[in-house]
């Protein structure tokens, strides 16, 4: 229940593609990740699926069947929507309900299925408000409670979590990892932020201009990123890419991770002079400016004192190296 | 969002708009207040107030005993009402139709159908009445129904599909996915959220039809589909003008537009809060 099979799916608006042909399998059960800069075609792909717009060309597969024709309320799936979308006029216990009833289920059934939502997400208390009477965080857990309700097969999330402050996006991203073991099913889930995408997924499916750069496991993409794009966007400080003929290895670019880097006031293999140390109690980040590569971030854990402008030596560990051609794409060994 | 003003702005602001209400009611306000005064007073002094000296309900007695003033009421009211329906149900519909749904030739229909708004609708009086003749619908109430309808349609369409545009899609798409109708989606969701656009709409279109004279002058002059307007000329005639019972009837002609002006207004202040809590 709840495998989704993209054939080959491109989608152009006007004159412009903006999804060009993507092929991608999900698994039944699985926690799918979409990532990528913004304007790649993130939410469009998800509104395909979703059956809110329709593909220039390609197939859509759910369970093996062919879904392009089928209108979005028969597809069973359900969307939460990064502007929560409630409806303004209905309570709480309508909003969640009103799927349901659409499709013509019996009251009893409505009240049973929305009353388990409610408990699932703590909303009880709320059933009786209009949308215009809660809380930025409420309104989410309620949009995620209309889209439990109806048991899909699939979820779909366009950034969920993005219009909550830090605190309320932990807690809500725990929630929904939650959900996911209780409930099984299926998630695709859109997000600009890595550490929801490392954090929920089984799988993160990276793109970049309407193609899927790479596909795998969040350990998968860390430890082995396919091109400097990937590796540029999973791992958070970004991964440094040093010059490679500087380093005396063939033209392209190396890429060490900051937390791989070690750092020394009296000799390494490349010299630069602090620009800049943020210290964020559990782990200080150091800038340092060097002539041959830039700027480069190293991590350092626990507190470390640096002074700007002082002279400082890096050594990257060798077996953490990751070597990318001109073009970008990694150097198999 | 209290704008701090100083005293002595307020006060300045409150006495330029003060003086512009005076200016905007007084013509409204000279007619009410000789409605209520004997022929002669009027011409004595059309600024004196009605007091007991020169107050005369004359007027208001000729208007109702002379001519159907009712029946060109009820006329008046069937006409606007109407009228007031389709613009707004037919204008919605297709407003939301050109901002909902991508289709070729999309921006030319919006085009055409907002050419309306530059070119009067009475330069095609002629053909109009042409048209009413071979359909034989001259003389009935439908006539009137139809062409303001017409006339009221491209501002109402142009007004209503600009605010559409700014409905929220992911609630039109929420709603799509629950498995709503478009015309649900359009019911339940999209128009209750441009209600204020609505009633902007209804005000405007409301009013010239209610005060216009020419159509129902060409279109329907029988008496027994009078509007209130044409209905009020007889007290005008030629040499002789019963000035009693032409500001008795404009004031009561007054009344139905008031009250339907303060019915759509209290729609528009509740639209904007409901809108600024969302
Ligand atoms: N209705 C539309 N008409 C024309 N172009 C569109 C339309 N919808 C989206 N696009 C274009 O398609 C591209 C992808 O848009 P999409 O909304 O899928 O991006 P995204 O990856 O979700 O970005 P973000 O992370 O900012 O939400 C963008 O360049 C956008 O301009
Ligand atoms: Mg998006």
């Amino acid at each position: 229940m709840g495998a989704l099979d993209l054939k080959r799916i491109t989608k152009s608006f006007g004159a412009t593609e903006v999804i060009k042909g993507i092929d991608l399998e999900v698994r039944e059960g699985e926690f799918c990740v979409f990532v990528g800069p913004s304007g790649c075609g993130k939410s469009t792909l998800l509104r395909i699926i979703a059956g809110l717009e329709d593909a220039t060309a390609g197939d859509i597969l759910l369970d093996g069947k062919r879904v392009n024709d089928v209108a979005p309320a028969r597809r069973e799936l359900a969307m939460v929507f990064q502007s929560y979308a409630l409806y303004p006029h209905l309570n709480v216990r309508d909003n969640m309900g009103l799927a349901l009833k659409q499709a013509g289920k019996p009251r009893a059934e409505i009240a049973a299925s929305t009353d388990r939502a409610a408990g699932m997400l703590s909303l009880q208390a709320l059933m009786e408000r209009r949308p215009a009477e809660l809380s930025g965080g409420q309104r989410q857990r309620v949009a995620i409670g209309r889209a439990i309700v109806r048991r899909p097969k699939l979820f779909l999330f366009d950034e969920p979590l993005s219009n909550l402050d830090a605190a309320l996006r932990v807690a809500t991203r725990i929630e929904i990892a939650r959900l996911h073991r209780e409930l099984g099913a299926t998630m695709i889930y859109v997000t600009h932020d890595q550490v929801e995408a490392m954090t929920l997924a089984d799988r993160i499916v990276v793109l970049r201009a309407g193609e899927v750069e790479q596909v795998g496991s969040p350990m998968e993409l860390y430890n082995n990123p396919a091109n400097t794009f990937v590796a540029g966007f999973i791992g958070s400080p970004q991964m440094n890419f040093l010059d490679a003929a500087a380093l005396g290895f063939a033209p392209g670019k190396v890429g060490i991770r900051p937390e791989h880097l070690q750092l020394s006031r009296r000799a390494g293999e490349i010299a630069g002079s602090v620009s800049h140390i943020e210290k964020l109690g559990g782990e200080t980040l150091v800038y340092l400016r060097s002539d041959a590569h830039g700027l480069i971030t190293v991590r350092l854990f626990g507190e470390h004192d640096f002074a700007v402008s002082e002279a400082a030596f890096l050594t990257p560990d060798q077996n953490r190296l990751f070597h990318f051609d001109t073009q970008g794409s990694r150097r198999m060994p | 969002m209290s704008a701090r003003l100083s005293p002595g702005r307020a006060i300045a602001a409150h006495a330029a708009l003060l003086t512009y209400t005076a200016i905007a009611l007084f013509p409204v306000f000279v007619i009410v207040i000789n409605s209520f005064k004997s022929r002669r007073a009027i011409f004595a002094d059309p600024l004196a107030l009605p007091l007991p000296g020169n107050f005369d309900l004359v007027g208001y007695q000729t208007v109702m005993t002379r001519g159907d003033f009712f029946l060109y009421f009820q006329n008046s009211m069937i006409v606007t009402v109407a009228s007031l329906f389709c613009v707004l149900l037919f204008g919605a519909m297709a407003a939301f139709a050109l901002s909902e749904y991508r289709f070729r030739g999309n921006m030319l229909l919006g085009l055409y159908l907002a050419l309306g708004i530059m070119i009067p609708i009475r330069l095609g009086t002629v053909a109009i009445l042409e048209m009413m003749v071979a359909s034989g619908l001259v003389n009935t109430l439908t006539a009137l129904v139809l062409v303001y309808t017409a006339q009221g349609l491209p501002l109402a369409i142009f007004i209503l599909a600009e605010f559409m545009r700014s409905v929220s899609d992911d609630l039109k798409n929420a709603g799509r996915i629950d498995g709503l109708s478009e015309y649900a989606i359009f019911f339940t969701l999209v128009l209750p959220l441009v209600r204020p656009a609505m009633a902007t709409v209804a005000v405007f279109t409301m009013i010239p039809i209610w005060n216009d004279l020419w159509f129902p002058l060409i279109l329907a002059p029988a008496e027994e589909v009078k509007t209130i307007t044409l209905g009020s000329q007889v007290f005008i005639g030629q040499f002789v003008t019963d000035w009693n019972a032409v500001l008795a009837a404009l004031s009561l002609a007054i009344v139905p537009v008031l009250v339907m002006y303060l019915i759509f207004s209290r729609q528009l202040i509740r639209g904007i809060t409901a809108g600024a809590v969302k």
